[in-house]
């Protein structure tokens, strides 16, 4: 396997477990919150240049430099690949964004330590190629929303009944498939067990009702990071699309289409901001799961851009929420709040990013959508229907949320609301990156593709799978198409 | 590409380049919250509109001179997957259709432009009003002149958005927003619509290049490589659109509520321009039209009731302005009629002078009772008042039926909210309120925070 030029993956997973170690110590909560900023700051460059350096490579997959865990276990747990490769930096910029846009004044309900810990966890698990590794991070990840929630002395039985089931049938069901591994009809099980698992953490209906309870009860801190980074899908992607029959997936492309308009039409009704939000991102994660399940090269790269502008727009989308929420408090949608003239910089944010997650031209979601519809028209023209009616509704929900935040009224106030900078400057960063890949999506698309015909590939090599396209002409036709 | 090609291409550029500099420029100054002043906004608004119209104006002279009437302006792939034949294709065509329209659109765009310069003179929201102008500018031009189907929906969908959000103008008070809401919800059903009948088109031909898709031909000629059931139905999704767009029955009670916006974006986008779109559409994809005698039909029936029911509509509205939208229904209709039975020059240059006419009443709109007033004056009687033949026959229980008809305009956003959005909220908020009962089953406490928080804490002296 090629070597990165640098342990990228290692560093990028201990900076924050070191960070979270040293800010655990830290008793003032303003330089925690200090601390965080830069350690998560160099998580991300650390990601970036592993990214980067992949990228050089031109493999497939790489694993680091004087790789340590290798040497210890005489195994690949650590590997970069070209799925893995643009979620790293992703999910190290939605930590980083979420702590710098954290207000002072709310430094002391939210926990830097964990925060930091849950990067590391979810760095661990993007990069970790070790099937039984991975699940146990994907548990542990559950531990710290759980943690909060407990000491904000709330109900935890939603989430822990939920996340329980999760953990059992994903220890189930790899138990079962290690196992049983000349029982076809045991594998079989062990794949229900795991795609179910795998499912009910990527919120898919009617398993979904922890989303929901996470929003209300933890922050939105730390519910948000919990769950844009698409975490869920990407098990889906490592755990079940390499051993799923072409038929379970279509299936699961099913489910997840309706857990997509479900949530679409949920998030129409919801009367509080949390609950939209919440629902908005899971109608946007179901939908990169149909195109992810369509296991054909258009569907799978346009849910593979999906997935990148809706980590990119969802964030900044939920950010924006987040800071009108510790400036006001919970954000009711009954009735119109009028906030425009107090914060016109959050109202724009606010549009772009939500357009953004719609697919609307100019934004980097745009030909992500484009994509992932015509995959989902190639194979079922139905699902191609229905994923563009999703998207409709949820654009009407997000003009419905928008107007009612910030129009309607008049409504004045003694203090200033305008944004702070270090929330201007995440403002800012996600707005380039929005734009940017919106008016030059040309190398994000064909590096998607690229890792779609890969995924193919890889998954062609499986006895279990049985695709329905032939990835090696496919591949084949690439090469054509790229070479000079 | 000879010299005179070159010309072309970069004028071409120049028209569709010039307004999308105008959105980056104003867009980037809201971003950074650098404050223009009106001076400085009006100024590149009316460059950027000249900077657009003198090389539509040059391109026209130079097609009348040679003889061409097809002129395309290829810009390469945006995106492309040559594997799976996926591309996303930037090209402009001038034509008899694109050239005539363009320039219509930068003449009232230029004329609106000046008129608002003065009207929201000294308004708060006069930096979003150009905003928001830029962006429909963009999408306009982008929309006349595209030349390939995804090239039309990227327009199609910014002249949507602005238009909503210049319904919502007035944002601090609560019927502007709503009826914003409403103009957005149909539009976005009919982006809808209009997504998959592209995508449908390209499914059936393999094919969102105008000028390939109608083999070549200029316009309004050409054939397509589709089947009669297949045009059909492609059709029928891109006629749903264009009645999104142009508030066609059954979407026409959106019109109305346009209106809430300032009358310099009433006068423009729902008197002039943004209702043409639609029909503006259904003439670019003539050929599909005729090929499914069907379709057509289709077509001639939904420009029909919409013309009919804009005439009875237009004369029992209680304000001028709304009256002026009915009566741009009745053109409109009459316009999808004419697409529907083949007049295309017709309905074009119906298109045109309605465009125009529309716009200087609705400009005219706000000084109505003053013009009444110097007309009385000038001919010293009172305006005469006239009664329809029709309706001097009619019964008086059938009159009142049609009155009530007309004013509460069809009972159509009645029949729209009572059998799709009242069956659709109830549906999802009865789903919510199970998700409720099952996690407080699940819970040892009530689940929902959220059910208990303030509808109005932005009002309270808690703040940050």
């Amino acid at each position: 396997m090629p070597e990165l030029h640098f342990p990228w993956l290692e560093f990028s997973i201990l900076t924050p477990f070191l960070g979270a170690l040293v800010v655990w110590w830290i008793g003032d909560r303003q330089i925690a919150r200090n601390w965080s900023i830069g350690f998560c700051f160099v998580a991300l460059l650390f990601a970036l240049g592993e990214w980067i350096d992949f990228s050089m490579l031109g493999a497939f997959e790489a694993h680091d430099h004087w790789d340590i865990i290798t040497f210890l276990f005489h195994q690949d747990v650590f590997v970069i690949d070209e799925l893995s490769a643009p979620l790293l930096p992703l999910g190290a910029l939605i930590y980083l964004v979420t702590v710098l846009s954290t207000l002072r004044t709310k430094a002391s309900r939210f926990s830097f330590a964990w925060t930091l810990f849950s990067e590391a966890i979810m760095l661990a698990t993007l990069s970790c190629r070790t099937s039984w590794m991975m699940i146990v991070l994907l548990i542990v990840a559950t531990v710290p929303p759980w943690i909060e929630i407990k000491r904000r002395q709330r109900c935890t039985r939603v989430y822990t009944i939920h996340m329980g089931l999760f953990a059992g049938l994903l220890t189930v069901g790899y138990t079962l498939l290690t196992l049983g591994q000349d029982m076809p009809g045991c594998t079989l099980i062990a794949g229900a067990l795991i795609s179910s698992a795998t499912l009910l953490r990527s919120g898919i209906c009617p398993l979904h009702c922890w989303t929901t309870d996470l929003f209300e009860k933890a922050t939105f801190g730390t519910a948000m990071l919990f769950m844009t980074p698409l975490t869920g899908a990407y098990a889906v992607m490592r755990l079940v699309l390499p051993i799923a029959p072409d038929w379970a997936l279509h299936w699961i492309a099913i489910a997840s289409l309706i857990t997509a308009v479900y949530a679409s039409g949920m998030a129409l009704v919801q009367s509080e901001a949390r609950r939209f939000f919440c629902f908005l991102l899971l109608s946007n994660a179901s939908l990169v799961l149909v195109g992810l399940e369509l296991v054909t090269p258009i569907g799978l790269a346009g849910a593979l851009c999906v997935w990148l502008s809706v980590g990119l727009s969802l964030t900044g989308f939920g950010l924006t929420l987040r800071s009108i929420e510790s400036r006001i408090g919970r954000i009711s949608l009954h009735d119109y709040h009028g906030l425009y003239q107090q914060m016109p910089g959050f109202a724009g944010f606010f549009l772009l990013t939500g357009l953004a997650s719609i697919g609307f031209p100019g934004t980097i979601g745009f030909i992500a959508m484009e994509l992932l519809v015509e995959g989902a028209v190639g194979v079922y023209p139905i699902i191609g229907a229905a994923v563009v009616v999703v998207a409709a509704l949820n654009g009407i929900a997000v003009l419905h949320a928008y107007f009612r935040i910030f129009t309607g009224r008049r409504s004045t106030t003694q203090v200033s609301l305008q944004a702070r900078m270090p929330e201007r400057v995440s403002v800012l960063l996600l707005t380039v990156l929005i734009i940017g890949g919106g008016m030059v999506p040309g190398p994000g698309i064909a590096s998607r593709y690229h890792a779609a015909i890969e995924l193919g590939r890889h998954r062609h090599v499986n006895p279990n799978a049985e695709p329905t396209v032939d990835h090696e002409h496919l591949e084949d036709r690439h090469q054509e198409a790229v070479s000079p | 590409m000879n010299d005179f090609d070159i010309w072309l291409y970069w004028l071409g550029l120049a028209v569709v380049t010039i307004p999308c500099g105008l959105v980056a420029i104003l867009g980037l100054s809201a971003l950074l919250g650098i404050t223009l002043s009106e001076t400085s906004i009006s100024r590149l608004t009316q460059a950027a509109v000249l900077g657009s119209l003198l090389p539509a104006i040059s391109i026209l002279l130079l097609m009348l001179a040679t003889g061409r009437r097809f002129v395309p302006i290829e810009l390469g792939n945006w995106v492309s997957i040559p594997e799976v034949h996926f591309h996303f294709h930037w090209k402009f065509i001038f034509d008899r259709l694109s050239v005539p329209f363009v320039i219509l659109a930068l003449v009232l765009c230029g004329v609106v432009g000046a008129f608002t310069r003065r009207y929201l003179h000294r308004e708060e929201g006069y930096h979003r009003f150009f905003l928001l102008y830029s962006l429909f500018l963009a999408g306009m031009t982008i929309s006349a002149l595209a030349g390939t189907i995804e090239t039309l929906f990227f327009g199609w969908e910014l002249v949507g958005l602005s238009s909503a959000l210049l319904v919502a103008y007035f944002h601090e008070r609560e019927l502007p927003v709503r009826n914003g809401q409403r103009v957005w919800s149909v539009y976005r059903l009919a982006d809808a619509s209009f997504l998959l009948g592209a995508l449908l088109m390209h499914h059936f031909a393999g094919e969102g290049d105008f000028g390939t898709f109608f083999e070549n031909a200029a316009w309004p000629g050409g054939s397509i490589p589709l089947s009669q059931s297949q045009a059909l139905q492609v059709g029928l999704l891109l006629l749903l659109a264009a009645a999104g767009k142009s508030a066609l029955v059954p979407f026409s009670g959106w019109l109305p509520r346009a209106m809430e916006g300032p009358t310099p974006s009433s006068a423009v986008f729902y008197g002039s321009l943004s209702v043409h779109l639609g029909a503006y559409l259904l003439l670019r994809l003539a050929p599909i039209l005729e090929a499914s005698w069907q379709l057509q039909l289709i077509v001639i029936g939904i420009g029909g009731i919409s013309a009919f029911f804009g005439s009875v509509m237009s004369r029992v509205q209680s304000d001028v302005k709304s009256s002026l939208a009915y009566a741009s229904l009745t053109q409109v209709g009459i316009i999808v009629t004419e697409i529907g039975m083949g007049f295309y020059y017709l309905a074009l240059v119906h298109i045109l002078g309605h465009a125009c006419l529309r716009t200087l009443q609705l400009l005219r709109a706000p000084t109505l009772l003053n013009d009444y007033h110097a007309m009385e004056n000038a001919i010293g009687m009172r305006l005469p008042d006239s009664t329809d033949w029709l309706a001097a026959r009619l019964p008086s229980s059938l009159k009142r039926w049609w009155y009530r008809f007309g004013y509460e305009r069809g009972f159509m956003d009645l029949i729209l909210d009572s059998w799709v959005v009242h069956p659709f909220v109830a549906a999802f908020q009865l789903f919510d309120r199970q998700e409720r009962r099952w996690t407080n089953w699940l819970s040892t406490e009530p689940s929902r925070e959220s059910d208990h928080i303030e509808h109005h804490p932005e009002s309270t002296e808690r703040v940050a």
